[in-house]
């Protein structure tokens, strides 16, 4: 299969990255303009929530939480694969990681931004959000530490100052090259500054290399513990369906899984509008299938536990939950949930579809539906069919102003992506050079020794 | 203003239930509610909405869910085949159960819910910021969230009718979360007047609940659990119901006793307040 080319110019790359924060394909304005029309939709739907209170989102007693906590969770989770691919393969030494490591990267910090809103739109006094940060106050009052979701502020603001810093870090080289490639403007000036005076020495690169690895090594353990805790918000509670022990790597795989979708559509994005069809290449997307096939089943494992929990328990209350998802008012959607989330991931078992790109999109936005769809279904029917009977026969449909706010926070984080992608290169330049220079030298030395025709193949 | 303070003043402020410190001295606020005498009429219901500025949010919220009733009465019908007029109901006064261990207070993220010296659980609303996580943790569902600003925006109580307003409790505006108190404007009252005269509050109705004041069977009996001579005290004792137990012995005897005082869930370990008199049906005596 065509990968990158291993003689390749250093100078083409930059050229060829360079390009995408010039011209893009028209596709490009026509999903930014989309995205900038669904943000303008969630506003809109804010101010109203805000003027009116949360009513008009169709809460009630006892539905108090709804899609804004299931997107909290669809957004934190998705942020999960961008550190998978940036730190975790980094340190494995997967060098196809290299050509799509920073969109990733940046999926993570945007997706983060995104889950941090759905934090203050379900507020019902958000114009008192500061209460929940353990700020110095004359008072002397602070947070209660005892509560998840104050963990969670914290994971959350950790995740997202140190996912900006790694981000941040690992693109110094890349915009030092923007800098010297661009003659004018306002891009020239933001470059100049953010690249903090790069000259590429070898102290600097050494102190580069050292940061970017502690990093690295630093943003690991918080993948892991930022979806542990959130899932502390259910797991540390009372309610059935919630208070379960295998939550917290449920969670995990959930967001490893969702993100590994969501960078498979992005991926495949991407390379058209930028026209990256060089460096993302298939062999790229056939790896990240697999990867994405692999937490699949780790996570369809995880919830046939969950499932088998419920059943085999014999808690009443969690054997009553699991029914009543499977036939209540919910049903049609936890079985979208399960099939589009255990069972067309199949599809990536296959050879043929690993590099079949309108079938991976298809998938991977499949798949992502079922993982949206499984947030909202370990959300909502607890609130349906808790432990209080007389709560039993209220129904309740999230109103317009709910879903307005969802679709907007895709729209958000499009906006956000897309305008990243066209200010700063959403291609490591750095280490796509750093990959087809080991891989040549892996060629020539295979070459010299002659084990390159005994082995039957190239050289990776 | 420093570090310390909050590692020192957190741990002080913190009760631990129901054993660990020496709350609940001198009172200790229970409740005893005889299913038996209950008869479904509401009045209670009513009672509340009138002393704590509930607002009445109309048909089309009640049906929605969005209702502000502190204080509800829950009907089940008997499943025992029988059509309407004969079909039995049972009703349950249901309120805040002010639990020992409560599961809202640990989970809100900015400490508006907490426990009292004597045994309330209160909740602060300027505090509030509307997460809404104490009410996903609870076990009751006894917390009202103000889904809409209804003193201003709903003008629940228009022009005139802000005079009939309780002036001891505060009227609540929209986003924040709120629920039974057990009446506690009255209780701070009665409390400080015993004080001042220098004795404790009495069992003689110098303190009711208005829910207790309104129900005409008395099925709803409050006070002091600590006073040994309190109605409340007398019938939890009566009952073999102990505050601090999360299985009674009602639970623990075989073949049954003929005990009737129980506390809903209390499996889960909230070791509620509220003690509730099962109710006697005539078929099965």
């Amino acid at each position: 299969m065509k990968d990158i080319r291993e003689d390749i110019a250093w100078a083409q790359i930059n050229t060829d990255v360079l390009k995408s924060l010039e011209n893009p394909r028209k596709l490009y304005w026509v999903i930014l303009f989309i995205a900038i029309a669904l943000v303008g939709v969630a506003v809109g739907c804010e101010i109203y929530q805000y003027n009116m209170g949360l009513g008009v989102g169709n809460f009630d007693n006892p539905h108090m939480w709804g899609l804004y906590i299931a997107s909290f969770i669809f957004w934190i989770g998705m942020s999960h694969s961008g550190t998978l691919l940036s730190a975790i393969l980094h340190l494995m030494h997967a060098d196809w990681r290299k050509p799509i490591y920073r969109f990733a990267e940046a999926m993570t910090t945007f997706s983060l931004m995104t889950a941090g809103l759905f934090v203050a739109v379900h507020l019902g006094r958000i114009w008192q959000i500061y209460f929940a940060l353990p700020y110095p106050n004359m008072r002397q009052v602070w947070p209660n530490f005892q509560s998840p979701l104050l963990w969670d502020a914290m994971a959350i603001f950790t995740y997202l100052s140190s996912s900006i810093l790694f981000l941040y870090i690992g693109m110094i080289p890349d915009l030092a090259i923007c800098r010297d490639n661009i003659h004018s403007g306002w891009r020239k000036r933001l470059y100049t500054v953010l690249s903090l005076g790069w000259e590429g020495t070898d102290r600097q690169w050494r102190n580069f290399r050292m940061t970017y690895l502690t990093i690295a090594c630093f943003l690991i353990p918080l993948a892991v513990s930022v979806h542990s805790i959130v899932s502390g918000d259910f797991a540390s509670s009372q309610q059935p369906g919630w208070h379960i022990t295998s939550f917290p790597p449920y969670f995990v795989a959930g967001a490893l899984y969702s993100g590994c979708a969501a960078i498979i559509t992005l991926f495949i994005i991407l390379r058209y509008v930028f026209k990256f069809e060089e460096y993302m290449t298939k062999s790229i997307l056939k790896k990240v299938a697999r990867l994405t096939f692999a937490i699949a089943m780790i996570w369809t494992y995880l919830v046939w536990i969950e499932y088998s929990m419920a059943w085999f328990g014999h808690n009443p209350h969690d054997k009553h939950l699991l029914i009543e998802k499977a036939t209540g008012t919910y049903a049609p959607f936890w079985w979208m949930m399960n099939f589009c989330a255990s069972v067309v991931p199949l599809t990536l078992a296959f050879k043929r579809f690993q590099t079949n790109i309108p079938v991976l999109l298809a998938v991977s936005l499949l798949l992502n539906l079922g993982m949206f769809l499984e947030r909202w279904m370990i959300v909502a029917p607890t609130f349906a069919d808790g432990y209080y009977p007389w709560t039993w026969d209220h129904n309740q449909w999230p109103s317009l102003v709910q879903w307005g706010i969802v679709l907007g926070s895709f729209g958000w984080f499009t906006m956000l992506f897309m305008i990243f992608c066209k200010v700063f290169p959403s291609v490591s330049m750095y280490e796509v050079k750093e990959m087809v220079y080991h891989r040549s030298l892996a060629t020539k030395k295979l070459q010299a020794t002659g084990e390159l025709a005994a082995a039957g193949k190239g050289a990776h | 203003m420093s570090i310390t303070t909050l590692f020192d003043n957190y741990s002080e402020f913190r009760h631990r239930h129901p054993d660990g410190d020496v709350p609940h001295n001198p009172y200790k606020w229970a409740m005893a509610i005889d299913l038996d005498a209950c008869s479904g009429c509401n009045a209670c219901s009513v009672a509340c909405y009138a002393e704590n500025n509930l607002p009445v949010v109309g048909k089309e919220k009640f049906a929605h869910g969005q209702v502000m009733h502190w204080m509800r009465i829950e009907r089940y019908w008997d499943h025992d085949g029988s059509e309407f007029p004969e079909r039995g109901a049972r009703y349950l006064p249901m309120l805040c159960q002010q639990c020992e261990a409560a599961p809202c207070e640990t989970v809100c993220p900015v400490g508006a819910t907490n426990h009292t010296p004597d045994g309330l659980n209160s909740q602060i609303y300027n505090r509030c910021i509307g997460s809404r996580y104490c009410s996903s943790n609870c076990p009751y569902k006894v917390r009202y969230f103000n889904w809409y600003d209804y003193p201003t925006t709903d003008n629940v109580w228009p022009a005139e009718m802000n005079m009939q307003l309780n002036p001891d409790v505060t009227v609540r505006g929209k986003g924040v979360m709120e629920k039974c108190t057990f009446c506690i404007q009255r209780i701070r009252g009665a409390e400080s007047d015993a004080k001042t005269q220098g004795r404790l509050v009495r069992d003689d109705g110098e303190l009711q609940t208005a829910c207790q004041q309104a129900c005409p069977t008395s099925a709803i009996s409050f006070g002091n659990l600590v006073d040994p001579e309190s109605r409340v005290h007398k019938q939890w004792r009566a009952q073999q119901v102990d505050l601090d137990k999360h299985e009674q012995v009602k639970d623990q005897a075989e073949g049954g006793t003929d005990l009737r005082g129980y506390r809903i869930y209390e499996w889960l370990a909230p070791y509620p307040s509220i003690m509730y008199l099962e109710r006697v049906r005539e078929s099965e005596i």
